[in-house]
């Protein structure tokens, strides 16, 4: 089990959208390697003979008729919008960082 | 009539099938009792979120009415219930335990909400629990952990530790909760209660606030097994807007716990799991186990050991499947279309936003499980993870269907221990997540699993839960072995287990 670093923490963080200080970093980087620690124990447990489970009860093509049923008005949809304008929800701006 | 708080549902049912009380008083002692032992963050039971006395009370009224002009809608019209706040519910707050959801008003009901409103049955309110239901101890709420009406200064369990904690404080006869690793059965256990886990695909998903879609269900939760049988069958069956709900009608469990109940279990085969005990096992536990498994054999039933090899590596597959999971599950909080948005100084973009919302609105253990399912999914590691946690499922599904080609149900003690002090386990996840030992595999692959009260452990005077395993789609199994080890208890005890609980003093809101 490779030890996890505090720089791949950050950058875990980083994939994941969070935006981890310093002291969470203290804080959450030991525990997770731990827990990594803890987890890599399966490693070998089954051969590749064994297929995967996705789904514990799996079912297969599960379809509907494609008939139209009422759904969400536009206003429902809006109302737990943090901001909204013109019926739609406004983010703020989604250039300028990277790209 | 006597205190209704006390009765169960069941008896409610028929008290209001015979005129003896109307809806409005019964929903009216229990917001009573929730506004005297309920609390909040700082004092009392806190079980509640979010407490609906209008609605509750409007919802209970029409229920009188539909009585009087004799067209109830069900035989539980008029039972009040709680619901956990990860199943949305139209125009009452959801916020899963989470400041990300604060204040967020769901436009649509859960089915399974939906399925209760039908029946009329008066929604008390919203319970608390751990952030999006991780944890096993309600201490992962943002708004202050449920405190165990055993003993205050201890956990109910977790993750639905407010709903196990409604019914045993008999502010609630009964609630909802969901069990993605044991969070309706393992707070059962520990606060003396009754928890169902259905099988995976049994009751509808929709309206539930995914934590792991593989992994989650809703169930019943109450004080006994009648109740639990009456309110799964109430929200069981197949929901055409959840593709992974299984396309059969439930049924048979009211039955099957009413004959579990005259305590016949002649012909049952038992199968006590070798691997679910040793060390690490509180004694007091294992003691109350070992009777419990005694008393099936006084019923009639056959006993015997079964190993089920692959167990031992549940956990570390349970907590590699949950976080990949819940990190592609959570991405949804993106403070863009509803939820808590934290906007930085300056002109920050969407993606600053983003970061800077999620730090803000999760907590540890939910950062924890997003960066390691993020971890678990990275190219590079995901075969040597996630994959390989897939397929240890795989294992850990033909233990179980070689050991029901031997036994009809499989038991296990639900939890290691009984409820541990707040503040214990908090900032040690390991020793956390060891809590779910014994329930896990029953999610891994999909079937269905009960807690019922088997006594107190000596050492502490807690709890303990004895927990029944079936094969999927065999639900009933778990109500008549329930149902016979609940009456035969019961008549041992001389009353329900919470009889021995304390009596719990008002607080001041």
């Amino acid at each position: 089990m490779p030890e996890i670093s505090r720089d791949e923490v950050a950058h875990l963080a980083d994939l994941a959208r969070i935006d981890l200080d310093d002291a969470e970093l203290d804080h959450l980087a030991p525990q997770l390697n731990v827990i990594l620690e803890s987890v890599a124990s399966i490693r070998g447990v089954a051969g590749d003979d064994v297929p995967p489970t996705s789904h514990p009860i799996p079912l297969t093509n599960v379809f509907r008729e494609d008939v139209i049923t009422p759904s969400l008005t536009p206003e429902q949809a809006l109302s737990g919008a943090p901001e909204a304008e013109d019926g739609r929800f406004r983010v703020p701006r989604i250039l300028g960082d990277e790209q | 009539m006597s205190d209704l708080t006390r009765k169960t549902a069941a008896e409610l049912a028929d008290a209001l099938a015979a005129g003896e009380t109307t809806s409005v008083e019964i929903t009216q002692v229990h917001l009573d009792r929730i506004a005297a032992v309920d609390g909040d963050a700082t004092a009392g039971v806190h079980a509640f979120l979010h407490v609906d006395v209008e609605g509750a009370l409007e919802q209970a009224r029409a229920s009188d009415e539909r009585r009087a002009a004799g067209r109830p809608l069900h035989l539980l019209d008029g039972v009040p219930i709680a619901v956990k706040d990860v199943l949305t519910t139209q125009g009452l707050p959801t916020t899963c335990g989470s400041r990300i959801l604060e204040g967020w008003v769901p436009p649509y009901d859960a089915t399974v909400v939906t399925k209760v409103k039908a029946a009329g049955l008066p929604i008390l309110g919203k319970t608390n629990m751990d952030e999006f239901a991780m944890g096993s101890s309600t201490e992962h709420s943002a708004y202050g952990p449920t405190r165990n009406p055993w003993d205050q200064t201890r956990i109910p369990g977790g993750s639905g530790g407010g709903s196990a904690a409604a019914v045993a404080s008999y502010e609630a006869p009964l609630a909802l909760g969901t069990d993605t690793g044991g969070s309706i059965r393992q707070p059962g256990a520990v606060t003396g209660t009754v928890g169902v886990k259905p099988t995976y695909g049994g009751v509808s998903r929709y309206g539930l606030v995914a934590l792991a879609n593989s992994l989650d269900q809703v169930g019943p939760v109450t004080r006994t097994v009648l109740d639990s049988a009456l309110l799964h069958e109430l929200i069981g069956g197949h929901d055409p807007l959840d593709s992974t709900s299984v396309d059969q009608p439930v049924g048979g469990l009211v039955d099957a716990a009413r004959q579990g109940a005259t305590g016949d279990l002649a012909g049952l085969k038992v199968g006590v799991i070798k691997e679910l005990a040793g060390d690490g096992w509180q004694p007091g536990v294992m003691a109350r186990f070992q009777e419990t498994v005694e008393l099936l054999t006084e019923l009639g039933a056959a006993v015997t050991e079964i190993s089920c090899p692959t167990f031992v590596h549940s956990l570390a597959t349970y907590y590699l499947i949950l976080p990949a999971e819940c990190s592609s599950n959570l991405a949804k909080f993106d403070a863009m279309r509803y939820g808590l948005r934290v906007v930085p100084d300056g002109d920050p973009s969407a993606e600053a936003v983003m970061k800077a919302t999620r730090d803000a609105g999760f907590g540890d253990e939910v950062k924890r499980r997003i960066m390691i399912g993020t971890y678990a999914l990275s190219s590079g590691y995901y075969d040597a993870y996630y994959g390989q946690a897939q397929k240890v499922r795989t294992l850990i599904a033909r233990d179980f269907t070689a050991a029901f080609e031997q036994v009809d149900v499989l038991v296990s003690p639900t939890s290691p221990t009984t409820a541990f002090p707040i503040g214990e386990k908090v900032d040690d996840p390991l020793a956390m997540y060891l809590q779910d030992l014994a329930t896990i595999p029953a999610n891994l692959a999909g079937v269905p699993g009960i807690s019922v009260p088997a006594g107190l452990a000596e050492e502490d005077g807690l709890p303990v839960g004895f927990q029944v395993l079936a094969p999927a789609l065999a639900d009933d199994r778990l109500y008549r072995v329930g149902a016979a080890v609940e009456a035969a208890l019961t008549s041992r005890w001389g009353g329900h287990l919470l009889e021995k609980a304390p009596v719990l003093e008002g607080v001041v809101r």
